[in-house]
């Protein structure tokens, strides 16, 4: 699935070009804060293209959807 | 007068003025808890554990909150990352009806007794109250938890709508205190937020009624808080730890300390002894796990589980866990303090 039906499936996702906190390239910079703070917050940035996604948090869930490379949740996320 | 003769004065007056004789502390004794050393401290946030339980007993309350309304707002709260003037990485984004529900549900499932639905606006519209009340009906009808709501600025006729929608507490923080609040906020005044307080008191709605530490307030001006919402006197004060949240004014501001977020919780109990004192956002950065279980053993009986309005919260699972371990019972539904 993942690129295919536009999901974010872990597993066959492409590699995170973007800091899915900050949106900066994962070449460029210490991204160690982000991934620490990702642990208490959803991601914010398309790791694919960097686009803001559009991000719900609900009392035991959260799902953040890219325009483009699609919705991905809490379960199927896998940190940069 | 030596500073630790100071510190233990002020505990002995807070264990003789508020734990035997049901006082709140004063603005000056608030301050003076607030300067208590590292060394008193376990001692003081005994204090506030004797005085929560002898006024407010060993339930804790439970709560989930949930966004109705995700960020685009018009207000310049600096601590918030939902403010449209800010260049956060925050989306707007609104909930439909259905997860609303589903939410609530979810919630209830953990055995909280309280659902609250919170709004990033300045003031409901009529098209947010129209909303409002479908929300509210919906989980009404399908869910036994109590709804409570937090959408901004109310006119009195707004506050009795809702009221008469079946909303039992309605949340509107004080965020500081006066003198600091033109630090925080300068879109709207701390007088307005007061005047929509009063108006939900009024409406016969409960009130909720917090603020946030940690926004680079001085001491003074944290008691100053604390002791507001003491002469208002709301049912329950949701306190915060900021959480800088990146790309708003207070986004590179230092966590609070530990030690001084403890403080903060066993001085919001000496100075509201009779009050709902509800962990709400930023605990798990400030406080780790053995924070919140000093701060579950200093004055706080209620929590809110799960995740917050934008950042993420504790698995409810680990908050239950401890509760269980602290003999603390989850409030029941058709509990009142």
């Amino acid at each position: 699935m993942g690129a295919h039906d536009g999901s974010l499936d872990a597993p066959e996702r492409p590699e995170a070009v973007f800091c899915p906190r900050c949106g900066i390239p994962v070449e460029h910079g210490d991204h160690s804060v982000c991934r620490a703070a990702l642990a208490l917050e959803p991601p914010r940035y398309c790791p694919t293209c960097r686009r803001r996604m559009v991000v719900q948090v609900t009392p035991s869930d959260w799902t953040a959807r890219c325009v483009e490379h699609g919705e991905t949740t809490r379960s199927t996320w896998a940190p940069a | 007068m030596t500073a630790e003769a100071v510190a233990t004065d002020i505990l002995h007056v807070a264990r003789e003025q508020v734990l035997e004789r049901g006082e709140r502390l004063t603005y000056d004794q608030i301050v003076q808890v607030l300067q208590t050393s590292d060394e008193q401290l376990d001692e003081l946030l005994a204090i506030a554990h004797e005085v929560r339980m002898r006024f407010m007993g060993p339930d804790v309350e439970v709560e989930g909150i949930i966004s109705l309304k995700t960020g685009g707002c018009p207000e310049d709260c600096h601590f918030c990352a939902q403010s449209g003037q800010f260049t956060s990485p925050v989306r707007s984004v609104w909930l439909n009806v259905p997860e609303l529900v589903r939410a609530a549900k979810l919630t209830r499932d953990t055995g909280a007794s309280e659902f609250c639905i919170v709004a990033a606006v300045r003031g409901p519209d009529a098209k947010l109250m129209e909303q409002l009340r479908e929300a509210v009906a919906a989980i009404r009808d399908s869910v036994d938890i109590n709804v409570a709501a937090s959408i901004g600025i109310l006119t009195a006729e707004q506050a009795a709508e809702m009221a008469d929608m079946g909303i039992h507490r309605y949340n509107h923080n004080l965020e500081a205190g006066r003198s600091f609040f033109p630090n925080v906020v300068t879109t709207h005044s701390w007088e307005e937020r007061w005047d929509t307080c009063q108006l939900i008191k009024d409406s016969g709605m409960e009130l909720c009624c917090g603020g946030l530490v940690g926004m680079g307030e001085s001491i003074e001006q944290r008691a100053e808080l604390a002791d507001q919402l003491g002469e208002l006197e709301p049912h329950e004060v949701p306190l915060n730890f900021l959480n800088p949240r990146p790309g708003t004014p207070f986004g590179d501001l230092p966590v609070m300390p530990t030690n001084d977020a403890l403080r903060c919780i066993a001085a919001f109990r000496l100075a509201l002894p009779r009050t709902i004192l509800r962990y709400a956002g930023g605990r798990e950065l400030t406080l780790g796990d053995l924070g919140t279980r000093n701060g579950l053993l200093g004055g706080i009986n209620a929590v809110i589980v799960g995740n917050y309005l934008t950042t993420l919260g504790r698995d409810p699972k680990e908050d239950l866990a401890l509760l269980e371990d602290l003999k603390m019972p989850i409030k029941a539904l058709t509990d009142t303090f």
